[in-house]
């Protein structure tokens, strides 16, 4: 193992040790359980009533479809709300508060560097968020699947698109805390968060209206923030072999969309994530310590 | 000549419009321990901060063995203990140094951490949690963090200022067995007496300048020889050690009886502080 690969893996086993240790892990899991457990409940209910509200009416509307769709779209929002959040806690203060308070300096004067160090602590909030919502997905799916036998109609590309967008958000935040102190940090990241799901929920309005001034404003939110992109992209594959009316109300939100991940999308947001996490490098090679 | 460990050069530094250095030159060689001495805000930290890549310098240029400040190579050959640090509380002494073992490359393994640990004093808290230790121990730490890998340069700025005379002490005695093993050292402090008992050079910075260089013995020079005799208390200005046995004599010659000759220095705080001219930060 090279000396700066052994230096990375050093900075990222430290992270997960302090998880450890301080419990961050045990709290998030413990929350998570709870989590999946009201959704759970919520989804047994949601099945049970609908398909007595249902029951000997013309099929205008699949109602289990719809059920289905609707509430793991929302468990959907929950799991990138939820990525988001950790993968904000888990990047908060790597640069400038780490600094400030006097951390940063005995790791950075090592051999490892500055730009291993934070694509270091990038690469362990990225892994750790993405596959925090990786667990969450597919365990919703789960008991989507147990609760009201319903599945998405893709499995994995919505999984993929979610955590690659935990990811770009953990690389913005990263971006942030070369700039900015760690309360600031926090405040502008979650509000880029809400800004970015914002603008997809304007796009899908102005999608149902007809209004194009508001679909370019979504599209220009997902070219800018590719999070939501990913998002939007992943709750359409959730549907996006439901057709008829149903299909049609899904599409029009909130927990629906009717924008697919094109390669385009998924090639930008690579490169995306590539480009902030070099501007973080970039910005903490040029700052004094 | 030799290489020197650290060489400063016209280093130049300045923060917007303000200039915390104005063109200093510096050397620290193998097995030399030098005190760099200065009010608060003369830019002494600034300095060991180039010199450990954590500043960039506006102008100059600083080496360590040969290789820029701030290079791999250069971060490799040093180890840095910071004025103001915090270690992750959670950790115990043990694994704080296993990481840095990490992060240095250092196959020392767990008899280098060991024996650092019993250097500093710490060898019965090596279990223990940094947030539950002393400031003084957590300092004693951070010299021994600074000392993983056995690197051929510290620079340690003020390495005492939370210990207590016994925590002093240890680390005054660590410096003496680096420098016999032929490390370099770089002593940012403020505790005069100390840098005169440990250091074998000094220089004084003052308002990003090096005002005054050399020796601690050198700096604070002979400054009078004074004598009681019968007819009172003379002192004889500028003379030395060595000339007391002939003032004495002389003064005997002419028929005065001596009851006490003392040869005095002025100490390096007279030296400091009229180099730095009262200023303070």
């Amino acid at each position: 193992m090279s000396a700066q690969l052994r230096s990375a893996a050093a900075v990222v086993g430290l992270s997960i040790q302090e998880g450890i240790r301080r419990r961050v892990f045990l709290a998030v899991l413990l929350l998570t359980a709870g989590f999946l457990a009201l959704f759970g409940l919520g989804s047994h209910f949601a099945f049970r009533d609908v398909e007595g509200f249902a029951a000997g009416e013309p099929a205008i509307l699949d109602a289990h479809a719809f059920t289905g769709a609707v509430i793991f779209g929302l468990a959907m929002f929950a799991t990138l709300f939820l990525g988001a959040v950790l993968a904000v806690f888990l990047t908060l203060g790597v640069v400038r508060g780490d600094a400030e308070s006097g951390l940063l300096q005995p790791i950075v004067v090592r051999p490892i560097g500055r730009t291993t160090m934070l694509v270091a602590r990038f690469a362990g909030a990225a892994l750790l968020s993405a596959s925090y919502v990786l667990i969450v997905y597919f365990a919703a799916c789960a008991i989507t699947e147990a609760t009201g036998d319903w599945s998405p109609d893709h499995l994995l590309s919505p999984a993929l698109g979610l955590a690659l967008a935990v990811a770009i958000i953990a690389a913005l935040s990263l971006l942030a805390s070369t700039l900015l102190s760690v309360t600031a940090q926090g405040i502008v990241v979650f509000m880029v968060f809400g800004a970015g799901l914002t603008a997809g929920l304007l796009a899908q309005i102005g999608q149902a209206i007809n209004s194009d001034s508001l679909h370019t404003i979504g599209r220009v939110a997902t070219w800018a923030l590719p999070f939501e992109g990913l998002y939007t992209a992943s709750l359409h594959a959730l549907i996006s072999g439901t057709s008829g009316l149903t299909g049609v109300v899904l599409q029009l939100g909130p927990f629906g969309a009717s924008e697919a991940a094109g390669p385009g999308l998924i090639a930008w947001a690579f490169a995306y994530l590539l480009g902030v996490v070099g501007l973080a490098a970039f910005a903490f090679s040029r700052r004094d310590l | 000549m030799a290489e020197p460990v650290l060489a400063v050069r016209d280093l130049h530094k300045r923060y917007g419009s303000q200039e915390a250095l104005g063109g200093v030159d510096l050397e620290v060689g193998a097995g030399q321990l030098v005190g760099l001495l200065g009010p608060n805000g003369a830019g002494k930290s600034t300095l060991t901060k180039i010199a450990c890549g954590l500043v960039r310098p506006s102008g100059g240029a600083v080496e360590v063995l040969g290789k820029p400040a701030g290079s791999p190579q250069a971060r490799a050959a040093l180890g840095y203990l910071a004025e103001l640090f915090r270690f992750p509380g959670w950790c115990t002494a043990e694994e704080l140094l296993r990481f840095h073992q990490r992060l240095a490359g250092s196959a020392g393994g767990g008899v280098e951490r060991r024996e650092l640990l019993e250097l500093v004093g710490l060898g019965e808290a090596a279990d223990k949690r940094i947030e539950a230790m002393s400031k003084g121990m957590q300092q004693r730490l951070g010299v021994a963090q600074a000392l993983v890998g056995s690197p051929r340069l510290l620079l340690l700025d003020e390495p005492t200022s939370a210990l207590d005379p016994v925590g002093r002490r240890i680390v005054r005695e660590l410096l003496e067995e680096l420098r016999r093993r032929g490390g370099a050292v770089l002593l940012n402090s403020h505790l005069l007496s100390e840098v005169e008992l440990v250091c074998d050079h000094v220089a004084i910075i003052a308002g990003g300048r090096l005002v005054k260089a050399g020796t601690p013995e050198g700096l604070a020079g002979p400054a009078a020889v004074e004598v009681e005799t019968e007819s009172g208390v003379r002192t004889f200005e500028g003379a030395t050690r060595e000339d007391a046995p002939r003032i004495v004599a002389d003064l005997v010659a002419a028929g005065e009886s001596v009851y006490r000759v003392e040869v005095r220095h002025s100490s390096l705080e007279d030296v400091y502080l009229d180099a730095v001219g009262g200023e303070t930060g």
